[in-house]
């Protein structure tokens, strides 16, 4: 059974019939599973949003997408005045080519039979498959840059730069995220590291020992959950989709961009979607294997079943995704890019350090007190990080009534500092009801009234208080 | 190393770029060509657009920071790597090394720190 | 010649070109697109030795953060859209030193290596694997590793310094 998992001896031998074959199966995988996603992630929404969604073009509104992008192709394809026409032009194209290329080495499932070949159900793989992603994803950040800078305007410009360090930083996070999976699979090939998580290794805790399933996700739960974070930021979405923050910046680096280019910028975004789904199900939830339940029966993992469980991972994956964007409000760029910097990262650092330790412990048989040795380095060092931390410093910051008193004589009239929120008209009507219906009693009514007029700000002395 | 294992790769490229430079091509067929001057404006939401600034505009200085940063630990990433899939085979004395590696490259980063390069207001 | 041949004279042909293109174009921004193109190839050129992790890691560094860290600079001091006119600096020098350079150094390989071909490895172990690279730079280059990270502090901690001066350690920041 286990003849059916491709190792990396498997790839480099395909007919050249069964490489187009697989090339267009990718390909041809990557453009329909934009425009279901495109359509889920609208389903989804609206259901969550309770309304029915796109459910007009076919049936339950499967073919949105497609009437969308096929109307896209009609409509007036302009660039602006002062844009550069070569830059304005490729900038989509790198978007999408880099996303599209990183399909190949997406494993989908074992070693099936094409046509009486038998041939691996992935395009191809290298030795630094994992690599070669990043390496990708790297270069996707040139559509971004080069689209907004190229637009020759300013919303593009910010939301491009916006783009480009926020991907930038998340990669750090994504590649020290996967240092420790490298660790463990000992193998960058994601084949070999679908096939690393087959393994059942054993726990031991006081004398009984218990198989524990070989997925990374549980194995290596900080990577998963770091991974996830920089893989949503990575991807531009919801809550980190602040290249394209509707309501600030317009649409972002695509402002400028109309008809099928900006067809291609969304098909680039969707695609990296897709493939961080795929990615997360590879590295983390042991790809194409089946999951438990099932993987008791023995044909689970063979011929073309592997396919269904790999997109059901994948679908739940990019479900999280939808269910992210929903739920969550955008961060500000401040706090984004702090989450990056300054929590990310150490975070990362640390556990790398510390999965490392451990593993070398177990790996190098060593004596008990060497081992007391190195955890006590371990743990100098981690202490020795926390101690000289940098403390957060909050500036002192002068209060409102003393940056008013620290400006030059002449400065503009300022209006008072002290304004407060009046109460809504709704509040208002409110309390008129109630003060017309207890008019009878005529005490009651100044207690209600005088509140309402300290907040309203006509009290000068009620708006001292906060100055 | 197989170069063939490549060779798909190499074949989705094509193909991607392919299928990019037909959308374009076919955006320009079928779509229709009725520009005007307000068409050709920047758009800024509706009004006048703001004059480009002599030689392009500037950027702050904190995206080039934050791009040196980005060398820095992508550097640090990618020697990371082939420790850790040789881990197995250099046990405790790759660790070490990586471990001062890693000390050294924090330093640079809570200076950093301490400065304020990382502040984003 | 060998597929491989054919490959590295395309992937030079490709890299020189681009090469050329970075220092005649008036377009600052294209130009750093070429040094991608030219950058590219040369990372090619290490895939076909079959040194595979260098390829990539050729990508990931000087590709995806070398080359965005000198477009970030560009349009930190300017990034016209449009050719720049006031980039027409005498070329005669930098032709002389460039090729000058070129052939000597290419006069110097030739003549060193003549005629000694090397057969390339083969096999997923060969001496560019990331295990095999791993292993020799934790056992043999330990030491220009470490230093490495003494280089890689000292880049940050001056980019930090000529960057910011206006951010400090020091008390001056409340001036601000």
């Amino acid at each position: 059974m286990l003849s059916q998992a491709p190792t990396l001896a498997d790839f480099g031998h395909d007919t050249w019939w069964v490489i187009i074959i697989k090339v267009l199966a990718a390909f041809v995988f990557g453009v329909v599973m934009t425009l279901l996603g495109v359509w889920f992630e609208r389903r989804m929404i609206g259901w969550m949003q309770v309304r029915p969604g796109p459910n007009r073009a076919g049936p339950f509104g499967l073919l949105q997408t497609l009437a969308d992008g096929l109307k896209m192709a009609f409509k007036e394809d302009l660039r602006p005045r002062g844009s550069d026409r070569l830059v304005f032009l490729i900038a989509p194209c790198i978007s999408a080519v880099c996303a599209l290329t990183a399909l190949a080495v997406i494993p989908f499932g074992p070693i099936v039979s094409i046509f009486g070949e038998r041939t691996p159900l992935q395009v191809t793989d290298v030795p630094v498959a994992v690599l070669v992603l990043l390496a990708v994803s790297a270069l996707s950040v040139y559509g971004v840059v080069l689209g907004g800078w190229a637009s020759g305007s300013p919303y593009p410009l910010l939301g491009g730069l916006r783009a480009s360090a926020q991907m930038i930083s998340y990669e750090v996070t994504m590649g020290l995220a996967v240092v420790t999976v490298f660790m463990l699979a000992g193998s960058m090939s994601t084949s070999e590291i679908v096939a690393a998580q087959a393994s059942n290794p054993e726990l031991s805790i006081g004398g009984a020992t218990l198989a524990v399933p070989g997925w990374y996700v549980l194995l290596l739960l900080p990577t998963f959950v770091i991974f996830a974070i920089s893989a949503v930021g990575e991807t531009n979405r919801l809550p980190f989709d602040l290249p394209e923050a509707e309501s600030e910046l317009v649409a972002g680096f695509m402002t400028e961009y109309s008809s099928l280019k900006f067809a291609l910028f969304m098909l680039s975004e969707y695609i990296h979607m897709v493939v961080a789904s795929a990615v997360i199900t590879t590295l983390f939830l042991a790809g194409w294997r089946a999951p438990w339940p099932v993987s008791v029966w023995d044909g689970a993992n063979q011929g073309w079943w592997p396919l269904l469980w790999f997109m059901g991972k994948v679908v739940l994956v990019m479900f999280v995704f939808v269910w992210l964007r929903a739920t969550l409000p955008r961060l500000r760029y401040d706090q984004f890019m702090r989450l990056g910097w300054k929590v990310l990262i150490p975070l990362a650092l640390g556990w790398v350090l510390v999965l490392g330790g451990t593993r070398v412990a177990q790996v190098s048989d060593l004596s008990r007190s060497e081992q007391l040795w190195l955890g006590g380095a371990v743990a100098a060092v981690l202490l020795l990080a926390v101690l000289f931390w940098p403390a957060r410093r909050q500036p002192s910051r002068p209060s409102p009534a003393e940056q008013v008193a620290a400006r030059p004589p002449g400065s503009f009239p300022l209006p008072p500092l002290d304004l407060q929120v009046p109460p809504s008209p709704q509040a208002r009507r409110a309390v008129a009801a109630k003060r017309t219906a207890a008019s009878g009693r005529s005490e009651a009514e100044p207690a209600v009234k005088r509140p309402l007029e300290g907040r309203a700000g006509t009290d000068p002395e009620g708006g001292e208080q906060d100055g | 190393m197989e170069l063939s294992a490549y060779v798909p790769i190499i074949g989705l490229f094509g193909l991607a770029v392919g299928f990019a430079v037909v959308s374009l091509v076919a955006a320009r067929i079928a779509g229709p060509r009725r520009a005007n001057r307000a068409k050709l404006e920047p758009y800024e939401c509706g009004i006048e657009p703001t004059p480009q600034p002599v030689g392009g505009g500037r950027v702050p200085v904190r995206f080039y920071l934050t791009a040196m940063m980005f060398i820095i630990f992508d550097i640090e990433v990618v020697f990371l790597i082939p420790w850790a899939v040789a881990f197995d085979q250099l046990a405790l004395g790759g660790f070490l090394a990586v471990t001062l590696f890693i000390v050294a490259v924090t330093i640079a980063y809570v200076y950093e720190w301490r400065r304020g390069g990382l502040e984003w207001d | 010649m060998t597929v491989a041949d054919v490959l590295l004279l395309g992937l030079g042909a490709v890299a020189v070109g681009a090469g050329l293109c970075v220092v005649t174009t008036a377009h600052l921004v294209r130009a750093g697109l070429y040094l991608v193109v030219c950058l590219g190839a040369l990372a090619g050129m290490f895939l076909v030795l079959t040194a595979e992790l260098v390829a990539w890691v050729q990508v990931l560094i000087y590709v995806g953060a070398v080359v965005v860290l000198l477009l970030f600079a560009v349009m930190l001091t300017r990034a016209p859209i449009g050719a720049s006119g006031d980039l027409d600096r005498p070329g005669w020098p930098g032709l002389l030193v460039g090729a000058g350079a070129g052939l000597g150094l290419a006069a110097l390989f030739v003549d060193a290596y003549r005629w000694t071909s090397v057969s390339l490895p083969d096999g997923p172990d060969g001496p560019g694997s990331a295990g095999v690279l791993g292993g020799e730079l934790f056992r043999s280059w330990v030491l220009p590793f470490e230093v490495l990270s003494v280089l890689l502090l000292a880049a940050l901690v001056g980019a930090i310094i000529v960057s910011r001066p206006d951010v400090g350690a020091s008390d001056r920041g409340a001036e601000r």
